[in-house]
């Protein structure tokens, strides 16, 4: 959508089967608070809905940049309004693009605006772009991509101020320095949309802490971005903010609530899937599987790091943790069926040296 | 059933194959292959996932 290829009629959800299943729409209304105790939902209108279950799946909004409050030419990546927004900027002729963070959103934005010709800079306080979730080799192979495409990848460097007469005009660094801009996207990452549950007796920490099976208390579980829970399969309490698991959590969550409702054992519902998305930046699809630690091993078990397309696994104490591949999705989809089997440290160095 | 993928849209995202190995396969050429275009009862369930889950609605399926 932000390259215009794709129309706001291309991405709507499925049709819901709605009348299957006879939901009630309350659109417009927010969720104002929570009593666990009491089963009751308080709406934002004054009116309270008294439930048997509840799943909390209220998302994650974007950080903003302090201090950008009533500056035009900002923004922020998260819903369709944000996309049409930065689309209109586009339109009305904006050139030079600075991009703060070089996580996910920011690369992608990045990348859509190289393709569209305009100039683009990337500030991004780590050594290498996702440093902390990928490492600095893998994140190093991000920066060359980016800057041989023509992006001006600033790393290392944090952003002391975003200046304009009433719209953006420059973005002042830390060292000094500053980048002209006519818009301004920031990517630095989400925080769970919990403010509504203070006080419902919930366990609140980083979103609504879940227990295996993503029950967050009698009668309520969590799926999504906002939900925090034990994954087994990787012995980490884990919040994941990527589509595919929004998917998964979702209708896990739901099988949950309804086993609870009829007294079954939840032992049969635990939830530890392999996380997995990906991301499309110039002609390259970057996938995920798996939860890396920047300090595990790397091996490059097809192709080559420099290269157009390779796969890799990251792995730590003997088991292989995460596959990561450079337009090879078919790699990462069997290695993530490896990982939910434990995959050893062991077999990954294998298929390494039969390569 | 008979599946079809619109290859103009495909981008490999290997969703379909996470679903339905046994229809669906992203080789190392980055390439979606179909390996069974007309696909056994047993997995007819599966594809109609995968058909729902194609971040770019590049599949269907003629039942």
């Amino acid at each position: 959508m932000l390259t215009g290829e794709w129309g706001i009629d291309r991405i709507g959800l499925p049709a819901a089967a709605d009348d299957r299943l006879g939901v009630e729409w309350e659109l417009g209304v927010a969720a104002a608070g929570l009593d666990v105790a009491a089963r009751s939902l308080s709406l934002a209108d004054g009116r309270s809905l008294a439930y048997d279950g509840l799943i909390v799946a209220t998302g994650a909004s974007p950080r903003r940049l302090p201090g950008t409050d009533g500056l035009s030419g900002v923004h922020t990546l998260r819903t369709v309004d944000d996309v049409l927004a930065i689309r209109r900027e586009l339109d009305a002729g904006a050139r030079r693009v600075v991009v703060v963070g070089a996580g996910f959103i920011g690369a992608e934005v990045a990348a859509s605006c190289r393709t569209l010709g305009l100039d683009v800079t990337i500030v991004e306080p780590l050594p290498q772009p996702l440093a902390r979730v990928l490492g600095d080799r893998v994140g190093s192979v991000i920066a060359s991509l980016h800057r041989t495409n023509g992006v001006d990848v600033r790393l290392g460097i944090g952003v002391d101020a975003v200046e304009g007469e009433g719209s953006v005009e420059r973005v002042v660094l830390t060292d000094g320095s500053s980048v002209d801009a006519d818009l301004v996207v920031v990517g630095i990452g989400v925080v769970p949309n919990t403010s509504w549950l203070e006080g419902s007796g919930l366990t609140v920490d980083n979103g609504v802490l879940c227990d295996e099976t993503t029950l967050a208390a009698p009668g309520v579980v969590a799926a999504g971005d906002v939900a925090r829970w034990p994954n087994r399969l990787f012995d980490e309490v884990m919040r994941v903010e990527h589509w595919e698991n929004a998917l998964d959590m979702a209708a896990h969550a739901a099988r949950r609530l309804l086993a609870e409702g009829r007294g079954e054992d939840p032992s049969g519902y635990v939830y530890s899937p392999v996380p997995w998305f990906w991301s499309d930046q110039y002609d390259r699809k970057l996938q995920l599987a798996g939860r890396p630690r920047p300090t595990d091993d790397l091996v490059v078990v097809a192709g080559g790091l420099d290269e157009e397309r390779f796969c890799a696994c990251y792995g730590r104490d003997g088991r292989a943790t995460a596959v990561i591949a450079v337009n090879m999705a078919g790699r990462v989809v069997r290695y993530r069926r490896a990982l939910a089997d434990g995959l050893s440290w062991e077999q990954v160095l294998a298929d390494a040296a039969g390569t | 059933m008979r599946v079809k993928v619109d290859y103009d849209l495909c981008e490999s995202n290997a969703v379909c194959m996470g679903i339905a190995p046994e229809v669906f396969e992203v080789r190392d050429d980055d390439f979606l292959y179909i390996l069974q275009e007309e696909p056994p009862a047993e997995l007819h369930e599966r594809v109609r996932e995968a058909v729902a889950r194609c971040p770019k609605q590049a599949i269907s399926v003629e039942e």
